[in-house]
């Protein structure tokens, strides 16, 4: 099993008031696309993901009093990479309190990559129903898409080189203040 | 390279489950015990949906080898297997080359060459799933040795009580039946055990293992002591095919003294469940009308029996041995 090398923050370009402007600012957004959020379910990635949408539909709430219920998904056994894996990531249970069959999904996740993630959430989403429509709203969009995927609504662009690494830290998880962070191996320890 | 890996998962807390193989309830902790009931929780989820298949184990190849009858475990860990998306392959000792005296480490190292990447057995000899288990590469799953160990259905049992019970710890359980000759028993008392549970063991004297007080369980011989006051019965089915027949008179007496009845259940808890591993005798372990009773648990032990084994699948495949 290969341990994480211990990654140090390298910049920080969003955090607290600004985070959770950006937050609500894609709440804005969702409310403005949509006439009616009748059919509307918001599903988190878990986990992070799901910090997402619990923050977006409070957001929503708030803005519009419209009550926007809110699901987990859990993607790993969806995933193309488990076989490259000798760690076995634990599984959440999905929980997704609407039918989805015809519903709006707002599919959430705190960073859009490779797009890898959302093509499993997309598999996974699909055997549980079919929704009417999936969008799609990240927090943060790093760019090198492997996968002809894109995001509907992003919280924030943030140019990545494929060494560095974003650690969205919440709050919720006992976080100081909400933040999305720049993680790069340390001087001299980077390889290739 | 561990990089390159999306973020959603390289951040989870993993816990790596420790074994190879699963051969016995004996070998697991409390902690692995827990692992698999909540890793299980994910494919029980899986069970209620629409499309109950997920592509996790594609391109896997699972071989069923079962050398003793079996209806429900060989088909739960068919259809187990079947939702990851691996192909599975039933093998029974009836029409193979078991009958031309093919030994069972030959024909289990054949079953390797040709690729499998899991193999579960299910033996009439003790001991046969450790066998193999130390003589192939692949991951075994003890799917029932003999009289000595069936720790899936041990893991479904608890997984199904938990369900009912919201918890294990302090749970009061009356195991009734063959206990001499169950490996139900032996792998569920181990595993209740290691979950803090306390287990009364009821039979006639004949069909208790020496020592069984050992395990730390109160032996009784009377159903009514057994059962009062605990949370659940465990009933288990007489195996007459394991019985040298001299072990009770006839199966008429045998029930008038160990077949629950509503009369025996009302001496229990109040909101007391009923189990039994299947298949039922009915009328000799336990009464129609207790069989189909709402405190009957007996058919959420086979649909919990999926998903449990889905877990095991899903947690075994891949590990390799040294």
């Amino acid at each position: 099993m290969t341990a994480p090398e211990p990654r140090i923050e390298i910049g920080r370009p969003l955090a607290g008031e600004a985070f959770g402007r950006t937050i609500s600012r894609m709440a804005h957004e969702i409310i403005e696309a949509h006439d009616d959020l009748a059919t509307a379910v918001v599903v988190g990635v878990r986990s992070r993901g799901s910090h997402l949408a619990r923050r977006l539909a409070k957001r929503i709430a708030e803005i519009a009093s419209i009550r926007v219920p809110v699901g987990t998904l859990d993607i790993t056994l969806y995933r193309d990479d488990l076989r490259a894996r000798s760690d076995y990531p634990d599984l959440v249970r999905t929980e997704i309190p609407i039918d989805l069959e015809g519903a709006l999904v707002l599919l959430t996740d705190d960073v859009l990559y490779t797009g890898r993630s959302i093509r499993a959430a997309l598999e996974g989403l699909m055997a549980l129903g079919r929704p009417a429509r999936i969008e799609l709203a990240v927090l943060v969009d790093r760019g090198h898409r492997e996968l002809p995927i894109r995001a509907d609504y992003v919280g924030k662009n943030v140019p990545t080189s494929p060494a560095e690494t974003i650690r969205v830290r919440f709050v919720e998880d006992g976080a100081d203040e909400d933040a999305v962070c720049i993680m790069a191996l340390p001087e001299g320890t980077r390889t290739g | 390279m561990p990089d390159v890996i999306d973020h959603a998962v390289t951040a989870t807390p993993t816990r790596p489950f420790p074994h190879t193989d699963l051969l016995d309830t004996a070998d697991l902790t409390a902690a692995d015990i827990t692992y698999l009931l909540d890793q299980a929780e994910s494919f029980y989820e899986i069970g209620q949906r629409a499309v109950k298949k997920v592509p996790t184990l594609r391109g896997i190849t699972i071989m069923n080898c079962f050398y003793e009858p079996s209806t429900r475990t060989r088909s739960s860990f068919e259809l187990a297997g079947k939702r990851l998306s691996a192909d599975v392959i039933n093998f029974s000792a009836t029409g193979s080359s078991v009958k031309k005296g093919e030994s069972l480490r030959d024909t289990a190292r054949n079953l390797e060459a040709m690729g499998t990447d899991l193999i579960v057995v299910r033996h009439p000899a003790s001991g046969a799933a450790a066998y193999l288990a130390h003589h192939l590469s692949v991951p075994v799953i003890n799917a029932g040795d003999g009289c000595h160990a069936h720790p899936t259905q041990a893991l479904l049992d608890l997984f199904t009580l938990r369900h009912a019970k919201g918890g294990l710890a302090g749970l009061q359980v009356a195991i009734v039946g063959d206990i001499s000759h169950s490996r139900v028993a032996r792998s569920n008392l181990l595993a209740m055990r290691t979950m803090g549970m306390e287990v009364r063991v009821c039979a006639p004297p004949t069909l208790l293992p020496a020592a069984v007080e050992r395990y730390g369980c109160r032996v009784c011989t009377r159903l009514e002591e057994a059962v009062e006051g605990v949370d659940a019965i465990m009933m288990l089915r007489i195996q007459m095919e394991r019985q040298g027949g001299h072990t009770f008179p006839n199966l008429r007496e045998y029930a008038a003294r160990y077949c629950l009845t509503r009369r025996h259940l009302a001496l229990a808890a109040p909101d007391c469940v009923v189990m039994h591993p299947g298949p039922i005798n009915r009328g000799v372990e336990l009464t129609h009308e207790l069989a189909d009773a709402a405190s009957s648990l007996i058919l959420s032990q086979v649909t919990s029996g999926v998903a449990v084994r889905m877990a095991v699948l899903y947690v075994m495949w891949g590990k390799k041995k040294k």
